[in-house]
């Protein structure tokens, strides 16, 4: 276990983000002894604590911190939730990675979007990660939005991806319940050998939209990049999902784009595979379509209603 | 057990598909459905499970009219349907789909049994999800498992042979003759095999619609592979004649 090396402050949280917390990252209170985490509270500090290998350190130029993952750390994690607990916050913040060589580190990153009143509640989380030769990250990042107020739950986050020799990263990105607006944007640059694994889960309800978007430019020699995006759109709600792999060198690349429609959902999926190099072989698979029916008549013959079938065939499929 | 007064049904272009089907299953009796293709054997079968409606008739189950439930009220009430080309399901795992079938968690031991009882490793497919990436016929032994674990009254099988390989139906028939054994509870199979045929208790022939025969094994088996099969179209029977 990393000895506790600094410990800069600690708030109390308000209750609305404690209950966020727990949602988007597990965090059931204070994290213990020794575990790095940057819990952001409607634009401020609710906690900080870095680890012996993961320092988290505030930016003095702009509002987020930057996350120095030493060099061969490993089997780390280190949380960073931020949390809009009230309408009327717009929320920004510069998060950047720097995940040394032959490290390995999950790291967990929710955001928790409450609107209490008539005006938006809003965070827009802009993620930088730099990885270093060999390391292996796990990034883990759940979204939700909660809260009676009939101001608009916002969450724009924008994702940057610098892969080094050699390296992994697996991100796994959920956005199932309550958020009203998002423009989710997602690029990644990989080096030789680098190898990146996507898997992105969305749900809309109601009058929600979404939009998503992939950028992968696989540049070095046997890079490779899995992606899988699975969403649902129910209500009214409308998704446009856009997935972009560009392959520069010999390389492998997958996409692939899932989508149930329910009531009067709407979902745009629009593909794009670029091949750069002789060497690129790309893939892309989409699919968009009501539940079928076989699928509700097993579950049926099994003793589920037509409901509870519904909900089941939706929760695997976004699991 | 179960009794098929007089059902029909018609498809939307107005086809009678089934006309005035009577039969009934006994309490724990393993019974087979065959006949030739196209003849209605597997619209019986779905009639039975509640997938479809018929256009008329009547379906008495221990005694109460069930015709007007749906698929999951027959379920609840004991019956249990398999199937022939079964349903694949992004996300769900074979562990999650046995335990919506069972009605509760199962911890591995009971997993591994159930499992087992198909000659699957636990180990290997639990945590499998029930997608494309499961053979013909390991997800046809996996849909046999969600319906041998709702341990129903009366359990119907659609053409349990259909696209799996020789080594998996060997082992169907293992299982079949296995619960046949057991005795517990009634199976209504929908086959072309004559190793299902032969350890039937009783077979039903369903052709063009109607039910031409039902008996004893011993009675209706000797029937069924005497007669010339040959298209009265055959080339070949037209230039014997000649």
């Amino acid at each position: 276990m990393p000895a506790l090396e600094e410990k800069e402050r600690h708030y109390n949280m308000n209750d609305i983000t404690k209950a966020l917390l727990k949602e988007v990252s597990g965090m059931d209170g204070e994290p213990g002894e020794g575990v790095a985490y940057n819990i952001r509270e409607d634009s401020t500090c609710a906690g900080r604590q870095s680890s012996r290998d993961i320092k988290i350190t505030p930016k003095k130029d702009k509002p987020g911190i930057d996350i120095t993952i030493d060099p061969g750390t490993r089997s780390e994690s280190v949380y960073i939730p931020a949390c809009v607990t009230k309408s009327a916050v717009s929320d920004v913040a510069y998060n950047d990675f720097f995940v040394g060589d032959n490290a390995d580190v999950t790291i967990v990153a929710g955001c928790g979007v409450n609107a209490d009143g008539h005006e938006d509640a809003q965070h827009n989380g802009i993620h930088r990660f730099f990885i270093g030769k060999n390391a292996r990250v796990v990034y883990l990042e759940k979204h939700i939005g909660i809260g009676k107020g009939d101001g608009k739950r916002i969450i724009n986050p924008e994702t940057y991806v610098e892969m080094d020799e050699n390296s992994y990263m697996e991100m796994n990105t959920t956005q199932i319940r309550g958020v009203d607006s998002t423009r989710r944007n997602t690029e990644a640059k990989l080096a030789a050998n680098a190898k990146l694994i996507i898997r992105e889960r969305l749900m809309t309800d109601g009058m929600q939209e979404a939009e998503t978007r992939f950028k992968v430019e696989m540049n070095g020699e046997d890079s490779s990049v899995d992606l899988v995006s699975r969403s649902v759109a129910r209500g009214e709600s409308v998704q446009t999902l856009y997935s972009n792999i560009e392959g520069n060198a010999k390389c492998s690349g997958h996409s692939e784009c899932d989508a149930i429609i329910m009531d009067r959902g709407k979902v745009n999926a629009i593909p794009g595979l670029l091949a750069n190099n002789l060497d690129a072989a790309l893939i892309h698979e989409a699919a968009i379509g009501k539940i079928a029916g076989e699928q509700i008549l097993k579950l049926k013959t099994l003793g589920l209603t037509e409901k509870e079938a519904e909900e089941k065939i939706v929760n695997g499929f976004l699991k | 057990m179960l009794e098929l007064k007089n059902v029909s049904w018609t498809a939307e272009d107005g086809t009678d598909i089934l006309e005035n089907v009577s039969f009934v299953v006994p309490e724990n009796r393993f019974v087979v459905i065959t006949g030739p293709n196209g003849g209605g054997k597997t619209t019986t079968a779905k009639i039975i499970a509640g997938l479809m409606p018929p256009t008329s008739g009547q379906i008495l189950f221990n005694g109460t009219d069930i015709t007007q439930l749906d698929a999951t009220e027959r379920a609840k009430a004991g019956i249990g349907y398999a199937f022939q080309q079964p349903v694949r399901f992004k996300g769900i795992t074979v562990r999650e789909l046995i335990e919506m079938a069972a009605g509760e968690q199962m911890d591995d031991g009971k997993i591994c049994h159930a499992l087992t009882e198909v000659g699957l490793c636990a180990n290997d497919y639990a945590d499998r999800e029930v997608n494309a990436s499961l053979s013909g016929g390991e997800i046809k032994r996996i849909e046999i498992v969600t319906v041998l674990a709702r341990h129903t009254e009366l359990s119907v099988f659609d053409e349990p042979e259909a696209g799996i390989d020789l080594w998996s139906f060997t082992n169907l028939i293992e299982i079949f003759t296995r619960h046949r054994e057991e005795r517990k509870g009634s199976m209504l199979i929908v086959s072309h095999q004559e190793r299902l045929l032969n350890i039937a208790d009783e077979i039903i022939v369903i052709a063009n619609g109607k039910v031409t025969k039902q008996g004893s094994r011993d009675e209706i088996l000797p029937t069924l592979f005497t007669e010339d099969k040959a298209c009265n179209a055959c080339p070949r029977r037209e230039r014997e004649a000649l």
